[in-house]
């Protein structure tokens, strides 16, 4: 603490003042505003905010979220103190009060938005960077997949010590992480649809079952003993079982890339590891449920983009429930939902479904031409009223879920 | 063509990994299904990269991509130029979106300023352009085909030589360039919408398809028409000023 100036310390006061008031007067969870109010009258506060807290950041398009949670259980187990972004504010502006509220020394999980991290690297002195995967994400906002990767390359490239836990089967987040001194996880294939070309030399990618490799410069997958196999992390040569209450095969890969850095990097003993991840049921409203009149219980999922709905819908196809898809086309959603028809909403033939949100008459489009009967609510808890059966899923896109989060969660 | 043929119509989707960055497989699954539906028979045929583009298609999908992928897209479409040059002559339609729209051109521009040879289709170049058009794009083409939506998101501005017609003026947006967007050709189409384009203009896929298969008979599309009308009115604010500020102040 003592290495904070009296300007830290009053940006600091004035953020937690205007993080108070943002939430007494309903507008939000106060952790945004409270940064930002920070960052504005002390733009050097990360550095000194980080100051005796060993930070770790958590980066991905998809679980990040739950990997920084799923991370954070399992690194309290050291008994070291730990505070953790667990809103899902990953910008610095959520970030900065994060630290600000540390009480002593100790450890820093950090999920970070993937733009911003290579920005807050060296100030937040960061010595571990966990990265899942990278994906076509809000391509009217952010770009292309390739410049978040050439983006993180450049921080590895300047940081050749850094350690990392990485994603092996990501091209992207291999290509990103091979300069560091990184821990490899083979979390297997899933979405693949962004990485058609080499990010090295730009040539096409050779993908087989359970590898992918560049015929023309030699780029691969690297070789580990790590890898996520079942539902059972492999970690050199030990099985650790992952019983999860979350679901889903993401999970898995999330919690097999939270168990491999707090057992590599932090020494946590890899089945204290996983039990501590098991202990996680939700994780900021994400698989919460919520009452409907009937008394039924509706199951909320977030999913924002091609390759997150792909793992929803094939989950969602084995269990035969009923779902309903909420979708808007705000910023936070990106505003162009061309995506919805890179996904394989034909899974859910023969499912009741609902199309709801703010574009509902895009997922209604959608559905009709995936041959999916569905009827269209606007409201996603009236949709998921309207739907027979025992168990209902919303699967909602990011200001979808959020509302749902601030009515219900 | 008659509506009598034998065969199945083949919507060729070209390069997929490379060009489908936006949905635009949505173009083929509608084009398919708008078929089916009116009793046709048709199939989705993929041609993955590095395969070469069979002349038998009777619809190819040029889609949307980002820059590396555009490059190699560029190659193998260049490389298989006699066999889509001998399906047009046999009556093959184009639809061409976006990296798709510029790689039909002579000619575009690259991320790194390089310009990259096109299939040279139709007499069009792309240059980049100083910022990213990203939006609602609104479009009125010459009858039949009504306003069109669709949602842009493209660097580059497409000039068109002489001889060539653009799909339509643009009401939102910016389209191509020059208040222009798209390009209509003989049984082709080049545009910057993506949506993708076909499920939210259901008027266009079916103008498209006959000139494959000849004329239609008529399909339901009133929840392609909502969304249609939805999106017109998320567009109009700055469409209709535009409109307004053309047609009725350019007068005085």
């Amino acid at each position: 603490m003592s290495r904070r100036t009296l300007r830290t310390g009053a940006a600091i006061a004035a953020g937690q003042t205007a993080g108070w008031l943002s939430r007494v007067t309903g507008r939000g969870q106060g952790a945004t505003i409270s940064g930002r109010v920070i960052n504005a009258l002390a733009p050097d506060a990360l550095g000194q905010l980080a100051h005796g807290q060993r930070v770790a950041l958590v980066s991905a398009t998809n679980g990040k979220t739950t990997t920084t949670r799923l991370l954070a259980a399992a690194v309290a187990r050291t008994g070291e103190p730990v505070v953790s972004n667990a809103t899902g504010a990953n910008l610095t502006s959520g970030i900065a009060p994060i630290l600000a509220n540390a009480e002593a020394p100790g450890l820093a999980v950090l999920e970070v938005d993937e733009r911003v991290l290579p920005r807050v690297v060296d100030p937040l002195g960061v010595e571990l960077l966990v990265l899942g995967n990278l994906s076509r994400d809000q391509l009217d906002r952010y770009g292309e997949v390739h410049a978040v990767g050439d983006l993180w390359r450049h921080t590895a490239d300047a940081h050749p010590d850094l350690r990392v836990v990485a994603n092996a089967s990501d091209p992207h987040v291999v290509w990103a992480a091979t300069p560091a001194k990184t821990t490899w996880v083979d979390l297997g294939l899933g979405w693949r649809n962004d990485a058609a070309t080499c990010p090295n030399c730009a040539a096409l990618l050779r993908w087989s079952a359970d590898r992918f490799d560049c015929p023309s410069c030699g780029f691969g997958q690297p070789a580990t003993p790590n890898r996520l196999d079942g539902d059972s992390l492999v970690l050199d040569g030990t099985r650790v079982p992952l019983r999860l209450a979350l679901p889903g095969r993401w999970n898995l890969a999330n919690a097999a890339l939270a168990v491999t850095a707090a057992t590599t990097h932090y020494g946590v003993d890899p089945a204290d590891a996983a039990d501590a991840a098991a202990t996680i049921t939700t994780v900021a409203g994400r698989y919460m449920t919520v009452a409907l009149p009937d008394a039924r219980l509706a199951r909320v999922l977030l999913a924002k983009n091609p390759a997150g709905w792909s793992e929803v819908l094939h989950h969602l196809s084995e269990r035969d429930t009923s779902v309903v898809i909420a979708v808007n086309a705000r910023i936070a959603d990106g505003k162009d939902p061309s995506w919805l028809w890179d996904v394989p909403y034909e899974l859910l033939r023969g499912q009741p479904v609902a199309a709801a949100g703010e574009r509902a008459l895009d997922v209604a489009v959608r559905l009709k031409y995936a041959d999916v009967e569905h009827i269209v609510e606007r409201d996603p808890l009236a949709a998921a009223a309207r739907l027979p059966g025992a168990g209902v899923d919303i699967v909602a896109s990011y200001t979808q879920f959020s509302a749902l989060y601030r009515r219900h969660g | 063509m008659s509506t009598t043929r034998e065969s199945a119509v083949r919507v060729g989707l070209v390069y997929p990994e490379l060009l489908g960055t936006y949905g635009d497989r949505g173009n083929a699954v509608v084009l398919v299904q708008r078929l089916r539906w009116r009793d046709h028979r048709a199939e989705l045929v993929e041609i993955t990269a590095g395969a070469p583009i069979p002349g038998s298609l009777d619809v190819y999908l040029f889609g949307g991509g980002e820059d590396d992928p555009q490059v190699m897209a560029s190659a193998g479409m260049r490389s298989s130029r006699a066999a889509i040059d001998r399906a047009r002559a046999e009556g093959a339609a184009v639809l061409a979106v976006c990296a798709g729209f510029q790689l039909i051109g002579h000619s575009y521009e690259a991320a790194d300023g390089t310009m990259i040879d096109g299939l040279g289709l139709v007499d069009a170049v792309t240059r980049a352009g100083p910022n990213r058009l990203i939006g609602e794009l609104v479009v009125e083409p010459d009858p039949p085909l009504p306003i069109l939506t669709g949602f842009e998101n493209h660097g580059g501005r497409t000039t068109l030589g002489p001889g060539e017609q653009p799909l339509g003026r643009v009401l939102a947006r910016t389209g191509s360039g020059g208040n222009t967007e798209g390009l209509v050709g003989d049984r082709l189409i080049g545009t910057y919408m993506h949506g993708p384009v076909l499920p939210r203009n259901p008027a266009l896929a079916d103008h498209i398809l006959s000139w494959v298969v000849g004329d239609l008979e008529p399909l339901d599309s009133t929840r392609e028409e909502q969304l249609r009308a939805a999106q017109l009115h998320a567009g109009t604010a700055r469409g209709m000023r535009k409109w307004w500020q053309e047609r009725v102040l350019a007068r005085g």
